[in-house]
Order: structure tokens, then C-alpha cells, then sequence
């Protein structure tokens, strides 16, 4: 382990790889190609990506003037509001590898998820940059902020199907069309989910009346 | 509320990463039992406050030396130091003096006049009296209103207006009247809802003025579309709600109010429970702050009772802060001229302070008035430190004196530490100050994204003309720093490349 950590060329494929994250998100479909096909992603820098998205999702809520968001702290929860990525990337990358390995889809289960995490560098990139222009501007020019925060989203949006188009090897039709499969194999899951935890609880709670019914009697 | 919006918006732009977005949660619906007096903060959660009025005195007949009691009473009006009551039960209007807060004196039992074959009243629902001193009397029993003068004799009969949308078999029933200062009369009357009719001074009908909005939902007029003549007849029309109440305010716009409004309409800001109109019969009451104008935002039910505030009457003081009267929870709002709640307070109940059915409210300098109908009780309210404190502070920032208007609005604050208007009040203050810094921190605390867009503005300026100097060498180093380098590169390449040395 800590011979790895202290190996130079370890640090320069990861340094490498998190570089070819800016390659991505400029030359998609070269890129995400090359992702899986050449080997220049890697788990770390994938973990990176993600990781970055979740800090600057967090320090957005505190350090984005408050002009264009009002925070009602009272009510927040932030690991709720870090799940609030996770639980839909998990389930995106569950999902897509579950209907696309039936498919013919050439990725595996860790390709899409690094490929999805590079699909989400425009995020970091776009929104921490906005975050510490934001307390520089009045409200009057502040039209941009909400313009550029959509547009991250939306380039976010693209990458990540493009990337999953690009890692299984599909046409522009077949990647749509499981696109729009895997947000329907999502809800499922969430429904399945939702289905199970209460079964689980109710489960659970017929357990416990039945261990206290028989403590009463004893 | 824009910008709430623009977030709403990228909170559903922001779904293709989260399912659940805990930011824009809601604020929780307390209904502000808890507390006398209250205000709402940017949030819409109840603030308790200290008390903004307090209850000076209650007159009910007997404390009012009345020998025959009132009975229902239900117009209220102060003249100069005069008030008047129409005491509707008892076909007469009292005519007070206003001695001081505690006190006032019966004057006159004005229950018939000189110059007309039916020379009283009957059920009389309101008065009016202009600025020369005329009384304007809504004789709603008689189909009528009466212009007298100050010795009651009879000056004018306005009588039902002649008009081809009205059907002339509903009878007329004037209830409320307002009069400017060239004593046109604008008057609601019962039945009537294409807005306040207007009469000329010289007793002409010139119109109607300000009808409500209709509101509709599509559904309903698809449905409408669809349905046969007998069923459409069944059906609720469309037509606009009558207006409860008027007020004519020192710069001559009508106040006027309803409570048929529905909780849904005002919260899509579809319907208007209280509307300043101007001659051309528009609406034009500034709607600046974080919460219509409607009384309680949080319209849980308690106690029995439920639904959105019913205004049933609204004052205005010179300040343009105006205070509306809500018959359903018995409670007074207090408004600003931009629309921000200023207070909150009141009741159902017995006891002082608390009513059963308010129907009048007027004012006397900052002494509020409310006549209550089922108890025939006036209730008066004077300012407490806090309230006084807060008109001073208004007052002193219209007249232009910013820096007592920000002392003020720091007493405030040290009185009542959750009073939003305070913070903002000192915040305009200091921009007005030029303090641009300070000011920033305060709209901050209290979100108001406009004034601290003009504190930060002006601020930035100052920010940038101070530190001209270093903006512009760190600008000139950006260029010259690389452009240095990359000399100094080329001349190395030349000396290594030279022939000279590789010779």
C-alpha cells in the first residue's frame, strides 16, 4: 500500500488521468473513447471528480452570496444533501450497467461508474469559479449566474451520455434510446427501494411488539 | 419573490443529480398563536414580538354614557377630533369628542335632520364627513345617501345610479362610503360589484370605479364551454367579488378591501384582499415584500377558525403605513408603503384587546380605533415604546433626517431583536450615510438583495478608486511578467545557439 502511495509513476498516471478529465470535457467523444478503450481513467482520479463535486456542491450553499441563494439552515441536512448526488449516481450506474451488459454494452460495472464521474467535471469547474464571482456582482448582473449554473448541469447532462454512448460502443439512437431506459430502470429501483424498507420496518416493528408481548407476559 | 422562483427552478434543473433537495424547504406552518403581537420573517416563520399597541381603554356604552345601548354598530369615522359612530341597530349616529386617549364625550345623538318628508335614518351603515365638514350618510335601509351639513340640514340625496348594466329591480343598498377632498362620493353598496360607484359633487353617477379581477381556472371555463344553458345556469358565474370596506387616505387614492377572497387565489397572487386604487381606477399598492398582502400567511385552522384573513376595513396613517382589520381571527396588520408587514396583533376572545366581530377601524394621530359589532365596544389601541419607536423611525427616514431614522432603528433593534424592518432601516441609514460596508451587513442579515445590491455597488466603486494603483501593476505584471520571461528566454536561445559559443 505505502509503496504504491510513494511509486512516482503512480502519482503521474493519476496526476495524468484527473488532466485527461479537462481532455473529456472539451473532446467528448475522443475522450471518453480513449477513457476505457487507451486506460486513461482511473479509479482516483474518477473518486477525485466526485469527490470535488461534493465539496463544491456543499461550499456553494455557504459561500454563494446570498443574492442568488437563500439558505434556510434550520433545515439543512448535509448528509442528506450530499446523497442527494450519491443515491441518483448510484443508481445511474447500477442501472445503466444492468440493462447495458444484457445489451451488448462493452463497459463494465467500474467503467461506467468512472466514466460517469468524468462526465461530471463540468460542475466543479463551471460552479466553484461562479460560486467566488457570485459575491463580486449586484443583482443586476447577476442574470449570468443562473444562466452558467444551468448550463453546467446541462453540459454535465450531455457528457454523461455521451460518455455512456462512447464506453458501450453504441450508436447516437441505441445510446438515446438507453438513456431514457436507464432513468426508467432508476425508478424502479427507487420503487423497489421504497417497497423493501417499509416491508423491512414493518417487519422489524412486528418483531419488537412481539418480543414486548412477551415480556409482558412473562 | 422572483429570484425564490429563479431557485425553484434550478433546484428542478438540479434534480438530474438529487432526488431530494432540502434547501428550499418550507417554513412550518405555526399559525403565530402563541404570542399577542407577532411579525413574519423573510422565511414567513412567526416572530414573537413585543407588543406594538397596546389597549388603552374600552368604551362600551354604558363607559360612554349612552342611555339607549348601541346595537350593531357598524361605521366608524374621525373628523378633526370628533368620532363619529353609526349605530345601525338604532337608526343614529353619535357624534364624540375626542378629549384624550381615554376619554371621549358624547357631543350629539344625530337621529333625524331638516329639509326631507322621511327625516330619519334607517339601519345607517356608514358616515363620512369631507374635508368643509359635510356629513355623507349611507342610509341603506332607505335606499340612499344623505349630504348634510353640519346644522343636519339636508344638502343632497344621492340615490341608485341610473345605468343600463344594473338591474333596476335589486333594490340599492349603499353600505360604504369614502369622499375625496372635492366631495365626489365613492360608495359600495350591496349586490353591486362592478366596483365602488362613483358619484360627482354635483350628484351625478360618473361610473364605477376599480372592479376586482376576475379569477377563473381554465377548467372551470372549459367545463363551461361544454355544459347546456340549464346547467351553466346552475353553475357559480364568473363575476367579480364586492368589496367590503373603503378608505380614502390623505393623498386621495381609495383603500379598499374584501375578504371573499380564497387561500389559493392569494398565494398565486390571483386575487387582491386589499387594493389602492387611483382616479383611473387602477390598482397601485406597492407589493414589495417577501409576503402578499393578505394578514396571515399561515392559514392553519385553530380555535374554529380557518381560511385566509377576511379584511373587514383598513386606515391609513400620513406615513402610508396602513393597517387592516381582519374580522375572521379578529387581528390588525400593519403595512408599510412598500408592503412589508410592520406588525401583527389581536384575537378572537372577551378580553381587552380581543374581539368577536371588528368591523371599523380609524385612527386618531397613532391611536387606532376598532368598533366592535357584537360586543358595541370601541377598543383603543395606543403605540407602546417599541411601536412609537418604529413610526419615528419611518418618519424621521421620509422627512430625509437618516441619521436620527438610524438611531431609531437601533432602539428598535435593542427592543425587539427579530424585527427585519429594523435591520433594513438601519442598513438604509448608512447607505444614505455613505457607511456602504456596514450597510452591506445589514441587508445581509435580513436577505434584502436590492439595498445591498446599492450599498455593494457604490462600495465596489470606492474599493476599486482606493486601490487603482495596485489594480493596475497587477494588471501590467500579468502582461509584462510573461512577456519579460519570454525575452529573456529568446536571449538565452540566441547565446546558447550563437556560433560564437558552440563554435
Amino acid at each position: 500500500m505505502i509503496e504504491a502511495l510513494t511509486r512516482k509513476e503512480n502519482w503521474i498516471r493519476y496526476l495524468n488521468s484527473l488532466k485527461f478529465a479537462l481532455y473529456c470535457m472539451t473532446h467528448p467523444l475522443d475522450g471518453f473513447w480513449d477513457l476505457t478503450h487507451e486506460r486513461r481513467g482511473t479509479y482516483a482520479g474518477a473518486n477525485t471528480i466526485l469527490i470535488a463535486t461534493l465539496m463544491v456542491r456543499l461550499m456553494t450553499l455557504r459561500y454563494t452570496s446570498f443574492l442568488f441563494i437563500q439558505v434556510y439552515w434550520e433545515d439543512v441536512n448535509i448528509f442528506l444533501y450530499l446523497a442527494s448526488v450519491l443515491f441518483p449516481l448510484a443508481l445511474w450506474v447500477i442501472g445503466n450497467w444492468a440493462l447495458t451488459t444484457l445489451f451488448d454494452g462493452k463497459g463494465r460495472l467500474g467503467q461506467v461508474y468512472i466514466a460517469t464521474c468524468y462526465g461530471l467535471t463540468p460542475y466543479p469547474v463551471i460552479q466553484f469559479p461562479l460560486m467566488v464571482l457570485s459575491n463580486f456582482v449586484t443583482i443586476e448582473e447577476g442574470q449570468f449566474y443562473s444562466v452558467l449554473s444551468i448550463i453546467s448541469l446541462i453540459y454535465c447532462a450531455l457528457l454523461i451520455v455521451t460518455a455512456m454512448g462512447q464506453i458501450h460502443e453504441y450508436s447516437a439512437g441505441k445510446n438515446l434510446l438507453f438513456t431514457v431506459a436507464t432513468l426508467f430502470a432508476m425508478l424502479v429501483m427507487i420503487f423497489i427501494l421504497t417497497i423493501f424498507f417499509s416491508m423491512i420496518s414493518q417487519g422489524v416493528l412486528y418483531m419488537i411488539s412481539l418480543v414486548r408481548e412477551f415480556l409482558f407476559r412473562l | 419573490m422572483m429570484k425564490k422562483k429563479h431557485f425553484s427552478i434550478l433546484c428542478i434543473l438540479a434534480l438530474v443529480f438529487s432526488v431530494i433537495c432540502p434547501v428550499n424547504a418550507l417554513a412550518d406552518e405555526s399559525t403565530g398563536d402563541d404570542t399577542y403581537t407577532y411579525n413574519l420573517d423573510y422565511w414567513g416563520d412567526v416572530q414573537d414580538s413585543p407588543d406594538f399597541y397596546t389597549v388603552c381603554k374600552v368604551f362600551t356604552s354604558s363607559e360612554l354614557g349612552l342611555e339607549t345601548k348601541m346595537k350593531s354598530p357598524e361605521g366608524l369615522f374621525v373628523y378633526q377630533n370628533f368620532l363619529y359612530v353609526c349605530d345601525t341597530g338604532n337608526n343614529r349616529i353619535l357624534e364624540f369628542e375626542r378629549i384624550s386617549s381615554e376619554k371621549l364625550e358624547l357631543r350629539r345623538t344625530i337621529d333625524s335632520f331638516e329639509g326631507d318628508d322621511n327625516n330619519t335614518f334607517n339601519a345607517p351603515t356608514d358616515v363620512a364627513v369631507s374635508v368643509e365638514g359635510n356629513f355623507f350618510v349611507a342610509d341603506k335601509g332607505n335606499a340612499r345617501i344623505l349630504k348634510l351639513d353640519q346644522k343636519l340640514n339636508l344638502l343632497q340625496i344621492f340615490v341608485k345610479p341610473v345605468d343600463n348594466t344594473l338591474d333596476a329591480t335589486i333594490p340599492f343598498q349603499p353600505s360604504k362610503l369614502a369622499i375625496d377632498t372635492a366631495e365626489r362620493v365613492y360608495c359600495i353598496a350591496t349586490g353591486i360589484n362592478k366596483g365602488l360607484i362613483k358619484y360627482e359633487p354635483d350628484g351625478t353617477f360618473s361610473g364605477f370605479v376599480g372592479a376586482t379581477k376576475v379569477t377563473f381556472d381554465f377548467l372551470d371555463y372549459v367545463w363551461k364551454k361544454l355544459a347546456t344553458q340549464e346547467q351553466r345556469a346552475q353553475m357559480e358565474s364568473f363575476v367579480p367579488t364586492e368589496y367590503d370596506n373603503v378608505y380614502m387616505d390623505h393623498e386621495g387614492f381609495v383603500y379598499a378591501c374584501t375578504g371573499a377572497v380564497t387561500r389559493e387565489d392569494l398565494r398565486a397572487d390571483k386575487a387582491q384582499a386589499i387594493r389602492k386604487i387611483n382616479l383611473m381606477g387602477n390598482d397601485i399598492l406597492v407589493r414589495n415584500g417577501e409576503w402578499g398582502i393578505y394578514g396571515d400567511i399561515h392559514m392553519g385552522s385553530g380555535g374554529g377558525y380557518e381560511g385566509p384573513s377576511y379584511f373587514s376595513d383598513v386606515t391609513v396613517f400620513p406615513n402610508d403605513i396602513f393597517i387592516c382589520l381582519d374580522r375572521n381571527r379578529g387581528r390588525l396588520f400593519g403595512y408599510d408603503d412598500q408592503g412589508h408587514m410592520v406588525f401583527a396583533f389581536g384575537g378572537n376572545g372577551n378580553m381587552d384587546g380581543y374581539f368577536r366581530r371588528p368591523v371599523a377601524i380609524e385612527h386618531y394621530d397613532q391611536d387606532v380605533y376598532v368598533l366592535d359589532t357584537l360586543d358595541c365596544a370601541i377598543t383603543v389601541f395606543v403605540p407602546t415604546e417599541f411601536g412609537s419607536m418604529v413610526y419615528k423611525a419611518v418618519d424621521q427616514f421620509d422627512q430625509g433626517d437618516y441619521n436620527a431614522s438610524g438611531e431609531s432603528w437601533e432602539r428598535v433593534v435593542q427592543i425587539n431583536g427579530n424585527y427585519d424592518l429594523a435591520y433594513i432601516g438601519i442598513g438604509r441609514a448608512r447607505l444614505r450615510q455613505e457607511r456602504y460596508k456596514e450597510a452591506m451587513e445589514y441587508f445581509e442579515v435580513k436577505y434584502d438583495d436590492e439595498n445591498y445590491s446599492k450599498a455593494f455597488k457604490q462600495y465596489r466603486k470606492e474599493w476599486v478608486e482606493d486601490h487603482i494603483a495596485i489594480i493596475v501593476l497587477i494588471i501590467l505584471a500579468l502582461f509584462l511578467v510573461p512577456m519579460g520571461i519570454g525575452r529573456i528566454k529568446a536571449i538565452k536561445h540566441e547565446i546558447d545557439t550563437d556560433e560564437l559559443f558552440t563554435r
